[in-house]
């Protein structure tokens, strides 16, 4: 179990993170939106913005596994990424179960290859 | 693929092996250090997968997410005030006070193929959990309720949920030691309708665990079969 405490204590800091913004505009992103770098990080940058790009420049990165290695809350990370994706600094792969009138099932089609992929596992 | 500015201090990252990140708490870097963080996604990978384990405290979920992901389980958290989760309570909204409500997950993940990775949440079955689902875990395809019998009411709000939101799911027994039951006698205690599957599993072996997530996505291509008749 890795467990750490995200949230310090401190309120406050996640505020000063997201500029006191708690919810973003952009609800398209999903806990397993893929996201990819596209910009070298810079100087005078966010330095939450900063670490994204490290994160995610190298090698393509889900919201969520941004989320554990930088230590912040999910939908801290959402607004982090909307402005980056805004400023065209990142691109976001997002899941085609979240794509408008998708249902919650996917096809079967999908899932028969889903089945195969975990049987081979 | 990204050159580094020369500008900026050096951070690895997560994949760049051992030397030069910080240990916890103040422990110096060592070779232990950081723990293996296993294989990125691929170039390729474009779709994420959702399949959500909910079980109690000690049922094991972790355990299960860990036998089977090709990654250390990972956790997160997200958080909530009170206004979102819909508690109407005097005592609190009168004052003008907010409430941060926090819950903590872990998840693990297993590349598919060249597009599609799942990723699988370990999720805590209590009732605040079930406020940020939506949030969370929209389009979550479908659930694994693992069940720890010394707590079998944690598996039955579960169930419930699980059964309101629509979620198909199958029922997994952990067996932590000879069982005192049978499983009909468990489904029976769940009141479990026959067509859901309800297996034991052993959650630290990954044949199992494995075989756990089979059946799931089995029982999952039986509704969307259906479903594609019906039309």
């Amino acid at each position: 179990m890795t467990r750490r405490p995200v949230d310090s204590g401190v309120p406050d800091r996640l505020y000063t993170v997201t500029g006191g913004r708690s919810r973003t505009q952009d609800t398209t992103f999903d806990l397993v939106t893929i996201v990819v770098g596209e910009a070298e990080p810079a100087l005078g940058m966010q330095s939450e913005h900063i670490r994204i790009l490290r994160l995610c420049g190298r090698h393509p990165t889900s919201l969520v596994e941004l989320s554990s290695h930088l230590g912040l809350p999910v939908g801290v990370v959402k607004i982090l990424l909307a402005d980056l994706l805004a400023a065209g600094r990142i691109s976001a792969r997002h899941p085609r179960s979240a794509a408008p009138g998708a249902e919650l099932l996917p096809p079967a089609e999908t899932l028969k290859k889903v089945l195969r992929a975990l049987q081979n596992l | 693929m990204h050159s580094r500015t020369s500008d900026l201090p050096a951070d690895p990252g997560p994949w760049a092996g051992g030397a030069g990140r910080p240990g916890p708490a103040g422990r110096p870097p060592g070779p232990g250090w950081p723990p293996n963080p296993g294989p990125p996604l691929r170039q390729t990978a474009a779709d994420g997968l959702k399949i959500a384990v909910v079980g109690g405290f000690g049922a094991g979920k972790t355990t299960l997410v860990g036998a089977i992901s090709e990654i250390p389980p990972l956790s997160t958290e997200e958080t909530m005030s009170s206004a979102g989760v819909g508690i109407d309570d005097p005592a609190t909204s009168g004052a003008g006070t907010k409430f941060r409500t926090t819950v903590a997950f872990d998840f693990g993940r297993i590349t598919l193929d060249e597009e599609r990775v799942l990723y699988v949440f370990g999720a805590p079955g209590q009732e605040r959990f079930w406020f940020l689902w939506d949030r969370l875990f929209s389009g979550t395809m479908g659930a694994v309720v693992l069940v720890d019998t010394r707590r079998i009411t944690d598996s039955w709000y579960a169930i419930d949920r699980l059964e309101h939101l629509g979620v198909p799911f199958i029922v997994a027994r952990n067996n932590f030691g000879p069982p005192g039951h049978s499983l009909e006698e468990l489904r029976d205690a769940l009141a479990l309708p026959p067509g859901i599957p309800l297996v034991d599993c052993d959650a630290r072996k990954r044949h199992s665990a494995k075989r756990v997530l089979v059946t799931l996505v089995d029982h999952l291509l039986t509704f969307a079969t259906d479903r594609e008749t019906l039309r």
